[in-house]
C-alpha cells in the first residue's frame, strides 16, 4: 500500500499460503502495522491512537448505555436517572461516554492543529485532510445528537438553537426545518430520530477513520521536518524510518496511558464539571434556560455563530447585495460553517511550499496567534451575547477568517523559509546524535 | 466497451437512455419514502385549535400555553403600557429591523404598527389591551421573557434579542418580529388559537 519501499508480507506455511491466495487479510493487516513511519515523529503524532481509542471507547460504552436507555420524551429523563442510580456500574459507563467525548474533541483540536503547524494538509495528504474534516464534521452531529437525548434543558434548548440554524436558509429553511424535527418544535419524533442517527454516525466515522489511515499510508506520514522519507532504495527508506510495530506503537500506547490517568481523575473525581448543571432538569418547551451554553467544544464556532448580529456592516453590506436574502440570521449559519470550511481548504490557501512550520518564521507566529484567538473564541462563545463580548467576538472571528483566507495565501509569497535538513535522518541524528552503524533505536 | 463508444448505434444509445432513465426515477421513487417518513406524521399534522379561558389574566401579566408545540404568550396590556407602545410606534415602521406586522390574521404586506399586531379589543377594553403572539424568538427559537429587555417588552435570554412592548425586533440577532399566530375571540373571555 506504501509507496515507501519496505518488506512486504510473505506468506510461509502451506496454511497461509491457502488463504493469502484466498483472501490476502493477513497481508493487508501486516502491512499496515509494519508501515515505515518516519523515525522523527514528537509527541503531537499520539493523538491518532488517541482518537481511535475514543472512538472505540464511545462505540463499547454506547451500545451498553442502549441497553438501558429509552428514547421517549416522557421517558428519556428517567431512564438517565434509572442508569445513573440502578444499573449496575451504570453511573460509570455514563460519565465515562459524557467525559470520553470531551476527551474525543481534546484529540481531535489538538490532531486538527498538529496537522496545520507542521502541513500535514499540504500536497499529497490533501485527500487525507479532506477526510480528516469529514470525521471531525461527523463528529461534531453525533456529539450534538448525543447531547440532546438525555432530554435535560441544555437537550432541549440546544436541539432547538441548532436545528434553528437550518431554519435560516432562505425560502426553503423552514421546511427543512420541519423536516429534521419532525413536526413544528423539537418533541418525540425529533428525540427518536437523534437517537437513531446517534447510533449510527459512529460506525460511519469509524468507516471514514480507515479511508483516512488508508490515505496517509498511501502517502507515508508527514513528520516534524514535514521532509519527505526518501524513497530512492530501502536501504535509503530505512534509515529514514523504523517500523510503526513496535517502535511507534509502544510509544503511543505509553502516551496513551498518560492521558488515561487524567482522563480516569476526571471521570472519577469531577465527572460533572465539563457537562451543565440545567442538564439535570427535565425538558420543558415554555421555559428557556437564562444562559443557553453549548458544550465547551463547540464554543469556538458558537462564538462565530453570534458575532454576525445586524449591526455589522458587512452583514448589512452582503444582505443589500443579496437584496436581503442574506440576513444577520443565514450570515452567521454561513460564517459558523464557512469557518470550518476555511480548515478543509487550508491545503489550497497555503501557498507556502515548505511543509513545517518549523522553518517558517513569520507563519510560526501568525499560527501561535490562531492559538489563542481559538481559546479566545471558545471563552466568548461561554460568555453572555452582550459587550464587550460582542465586540471581541467579532475581532476574534475575523482573524480566523483573516488567517486562512489573507495570512496563509501571502506568507507563502512573502515570507523567506530557513534552510531545511536534507533528510529524515539527518534531522533525527541532530537531535539524538548519530547512532552508531548498527541501528540500535532503543538506547 | 468497444460497443458503448459506437455512437453511430442510435439504437442501442436510446436503450442506454431509457434503462438510465428507469434506473433513476426508480432510485427516486425508492428513496423519497425514506425522506418523506421524516416528515411531520398525521397526528403531529393534524392542526389542533385550541381555546384559551384569558378571564384570570389581570392587566400587566400575562399568560403563556402550549400550542403546536411551541408557546404562545398572551399579554393583557395595563393603560400605561399602550400608551408606551403607541409612544414607540411614533418612530414610524419604517426605523424597524422588521418593518412588516408578521400577523397571520392581516395581510402579509401590513405594516408593523402597534394596531397591526394587537388584538381587537373586546367590549369595555381599550384598544390594544389584548397582543398575542408566538413566544419563539426568530432568531434561533428561544423562548424570550417577559417584561424584559431594552423595550419594556420581552428579551431573548440566548443571543440577546430585545422586542419592544408591541413584540416587534428592536435590537439584537433576530431578524423578525414574533409572529402573530391566528387568533380570534369567541366570547369576551377566550380566544381560539389556530
Amino acid at each position: 500500500m506504501s509507496g515507501i519501499p519496505h518488506d512486504h508480507y510473505e506468506p510461509k506455511t502451506n496454511g497461509e499460503k491457502w488463504l493469502n491466495s484466498r483472501l490476502p487479510i493477513v497481508g493487508l493487516l501486516y502491512d499496515t502495522l509494519m508501515i515505515p513511519t518516519p523515525k522523527n515523529l514528537n509527541w503531537m503524532w499520539i493523538w491518532g491512537i488517541v482518537l481511535t481509542f475514543c472512538l472505540a471507547l464511545q462505540i463499547v460504552t454506547g451500545i451498553v448505555l442502549v441497553m438501558h436507555y429509552t428514547p421517549h420524551v416522557d421517558l428519556a429523563f428517567a431512564s438517565i436517572e434509572h442508569i445513573m442510580r440502578n444499573v449496575n456500574g451504570g453511573y460509570m459507563l455514563r460519565y465515562i461516554h459524557m467525559n470520553g467525548a470531551s476527551l474525543f474533541f481534546v484529540a481531535v483540536y489538538i490532531h486538527i492543529f498538529r496537522g496545520l503547524f507542521y502541513g500535514s494538509y499540504k500536497a499529497p495528504r490533501e485527500i487525507t485532510w479532506i477526510i480528516g474534516m469529514l470525521i471531525y464534521l461527523m463528529m461534531m452531529g453525533t456529539a450534538f445528537m448525543g447531547y440532546v437525548l438525555p432530554w435535560g434543558q441544555m437537550s432541549f434548548w440546544g436541539a432547538t438553537v441548532i436545528t434553528g440554524l437550518f431554519g435560516a436558509i432562505p425560502f426553503v429553511g423552514e421546511a427543512i426545518q420541519t423536516w429534521l424535527l419532525g413536526g413544528p418544535a423539537v418533541d418525540n419524533a425529533t428525540l427518536n430520530r437523534f437517537f437513531s442517527l446517534h447510533y449510527l454516525l459512529p460506525f460511519v466515522i469509524a468507516a471514514l477513520v480507515i479511508v483516512h489511515i488508508w490515505a496517509f499510508h498511501t502517502t507515508g506520514n508527514n513528520n516534524p521536518t514535514g521532509v519527505e522519507v526518501r524513497r530512492t532504495s530501502k536501504a535509503d527508506a530505512e534509515k529514514d524510518t523504523l517500523p510503526f510495530w513496535p517502535y511507534f506503537v509502544i510509544k503511543d500506547l505509553f502516551a496513551l496511558a498518560v492521558i488515561l490517568v487524567v482522563f480516569w481523575a476526571i471521570v472519577g473525581y469531577m465527572p460533572n464539571y465539563l457537562g451543565h448543571p440545567d442538564n439535570y432538569i427535565e425538558a420543558n418547551p415554555l421555559v428557556t434556560p437564562a444562559h443557553i451554553v453549548p458544550e465547551w467544544y463547540f464554543l469556538p464556532f458558537y462564538a462565530i455563530l453570534r458575532a454576525f448580529t445586524g449591526e455589522v456592516w458587512v452583514v448589512q453590506f452582503v444582505s443589500f447585495i443579496t437584496g436581503g436574502i442574506v440576513d444577520a440570521k443565514f450570515f452567521g449559519v454561513i460564517a459558523m460553517f464557512g469557518a470550518i470550511l476555511a480548515m478543509a481548504l487550508a491545503p489550497w490557501l497555503d501557498t507556502s511550499t515548505v511543509r513545517s512550520g518549523k522553518y517558517r518564521p513569520m507563519f510560526k507566529w501568525w499560527f501561535y496567534l490562531l492559538i489563542i484567538d481559538f481559546f479566545a473564541l471558545m471563552w466568548l462563545g461561554a460568555m453572555p451575547a452582550e459587550e464587550p463580548y460582542a465586540t471581541f467576538s467579532l475581532i476574534a472571528s475575523a482573524y480566523w477568517f483573516a488567517y486562512f483566507f489573507v495570512i496563509l495565501p501571502i506568507l507563502g509569497v512573502i515570507e523567506k523559509p530557513l534552510p531545511q535538513p536534507e533528510t529524515i535522518e539527518e534531522d533525527f541524528n541532530a537531535h539524538y546524535g548519530k547512532a552508531d552503524a548498527d541501528a540500535t533505536p532503543a538506547e | 466497451m468497444s460497443h458503448a463508444e459506437d455512437h453511430e448505434g442510435t439504437r442501442r444509445d436510446f436503450l442506454y437512455y431509457v434503462a438510465g432513465g428507469a434506473g433513476v426515477v426508480a432510485t427516486g421513487a425508492a428513496v423519497w419514502p425514506l425522506i418523506n417518513q421524516m416528515n411531520p406524521s398525521a397526528d403531529v399534522q393534524a392542526l389542533s385549535s385550541i381555546r384559551v379561558d384569558v378571564s384570570g389574566v389581570e392587566p400587566g401579566t400575562q399568560l403563556t400555553v402550549k400550542w403546536l408545540g411551541k408557546p404562545v404568550f398572551v399579554r393583557h396590556r395595563t393603560g400605561a403600557e399602550i400608551q408606551e407602545a403607541q409612544e414607540q410606534d411614533a418612530e414610524g415602521v419604517d426605523a424597524l429591523p422588521d418593518p412588516l406586522a408578521r400577523n397571520f390574521n392581516l395581510n402579509a404586506d401590513a405594516p408593523a404598527t402597534d394596531a397591526n399586531r394587537v388584538m381587537p379589543s373586546p367590549e369595555g377594553e381599550a384598544p390594544g389591551a389584548w397582543i398575542v403572539q408566538m413566544g419563539v424568538c426568530t432568531h434561533l427559537g428561544c423562548v424570550p421573557l417577559g417584561d424584559a429587555g431594552d423595550f419594556g417588552g420581552w428579551f431573548c435570554p440566548c443571543h440577546g434579542s430585545h422586542y419592544d412592548l408591541a413584540g416587534r425586533i428592536r435590537k439584537g440577532p433576530a431578524p423578525e418580529n414574533l409572529p402573530v399566530p391566528p387568533a380570534e375571540w369567541t366570547d369576551a373571555s377566550t380566544i381560539k388559537l389556530g
